[in-house]
C-alpha cells in the first residue's frame, strides 16, 4: 500500500469512525446559553467548533503524550475522539458565540438575539 | 451511565451510541464503587522502562491534586470546582462531574516508587512510573 492511500483511507475513517460524546452542562439564563464541556487531552489546535444554520458541532481529536512502544493495558478513554452535535433554536445568535478553551473544558456563550433580550417596558403615568 | 438530554438528536446515531456504551459496560468489570467509570477515567500502559497512567481530569487545578504512592498503590486525589450556576438561570444538562474525586491503581512489582514523574496538560495528569533497574529486560551475553 502506498503512503498516499493510506492517508485519503484514514480521511475517510475519520468521518465515519465512532466517537466520544463529552458530558456537558447547559444553563440558561436571560441573555443566552452557557454550554461546558469536557475535552480532555484535547490540545487548542484540535478542537473544532462549527456553527452552521442552526447546528452547533463540536468536534476534538486527544493527542497525549505517549512513549514509544507503549502497550495500552487498561483503557477507559478508548477512543481518541470527541464529537457532540446540538441543534440551536432559533433566538439565539449563532454569529455571537464564544468560546473559551482552558485545561480540557470548552465554555460556550451563546448570546440571545437582541430581539428575543428580555425587555422591560416601563409604564409611565399620564 | 445514560446521558440525559433535551435537545433533539440523530436517533440513528443514539442507538449507535447506546450499543457501544452496553458494550464498554460489560467489557469493563464492575467497580466495588458502584461507578464502572469513575472520574477521573484512567488510561494505563507501559513499556519495558515505565509504567504510564493518564487521569483524565479535565478543569481541574493542578495545586489540588494530590498524587500518592503506597505499598504500591498508587492513589490519585484532587477536587473540581464548576462554575456556580447564576440566580435565576435554570440548567437543562447537568452531566459534568463536580466535587471531589479519588481513584486507585495497584502498581505491579517492578516499579520504582522513588522515580516517578507526574505532568497536567490539557486536561490530563499523566504519570510515569519508572520500573526497577534489576526488572528490565536485560541481555545476558554468552561467553
Amino acid at each position: 500500500m502506498t503512503e498516499k492511500t493510506a492517508v485519503t483511507q484514514s480521511g475517510e475513517a475519520a468521518r465515519n469512525e465512532t466517537t466520544l460524546l463529552p458530558p456537558v452542562d447547559v444553563i440558561e439564563d436571560a441573555g443566552g446559553i452557557t454550554l461546558y464541556a469536557d475535552l480532555p487531552g484535547v490540545p487548542k489546535d484540535k478542537l473544532n467548533l462549527h456553527v452552521e444554520a442552526e447546528t452547533l458541532t463540536i468536534d476534538a481529536e486527544v493527542a497525549l503524550v505517549i512513549p514509544e512502544g507503549m502497550e495500552p493495558s487498561h483503557a477507559e478513554v478508548g477512543l481518541p475522539r470527541y464529537r457532540r452535535v446540538f441543534t440551536l433554536s432559533k433566538e439565539l445568535d449563532a454569529g455571537k458565540v464564544a468560546a473559551v478553551f482552558d485545561r480540557g473544558v470548552l465554555k460556550l456563550r451563546i448570546p440571545k438575539a437582541e430581539h428575543a433580550q428580555p425587555r422591560r417596558i416601563e409604564v409611565k403615568v399620564a | 451511565m445514560p446521558y440525559r438530554t433535551v435537545f433533539p438528536r440523530d436517533l440513528f446515531a443514539d442507538l449507535d451510541r447506546l450499543q457501544r456504551e452496553m458494550q464498554q459496560a460489560f467489557d469493563l468489570s464492575p467497580s466495588i464503587r458502584g461507578l464502572t467509570r469513575g472520574f477521573p477515567a484512567l488510561n494505563v500502559g507501559g513499556t519495558s522502562k515505565s509504567v504510564e497512567i493518564y487521569a483524565f481530569a479535565p478543569g481541574v487545578d493542578p495545586a489540588s491534586l494530590e498524587v500518592q504512592i503506597e505499598k504500591g498503590v498508587l492513589t490519585v486525589v484532587g477536587e473540581r470546582r464548576v462554575d456556580e450556576v447564576p440566580e435565576k438561570a435554570s440548567v437543562h444538562i447537568d452531566e459534568r462531574f463536580a466535587g471531589r474525586f479519588r481513584r486507585v491503581v495497584t502498581l505491579p512489582d517492578d516499579v520504582d516508587a522513588n522515580a516517578v514523574e507526574a505532568g497536567y496538560r490539557d486536561g490530563v495528569l499523566h504519570i510515569s512510573i519508572a520500573r526497577k533497574e534489576a526488572a528490565k529486560p536485560r541481555r545476558i551475553t554468552v561467553q
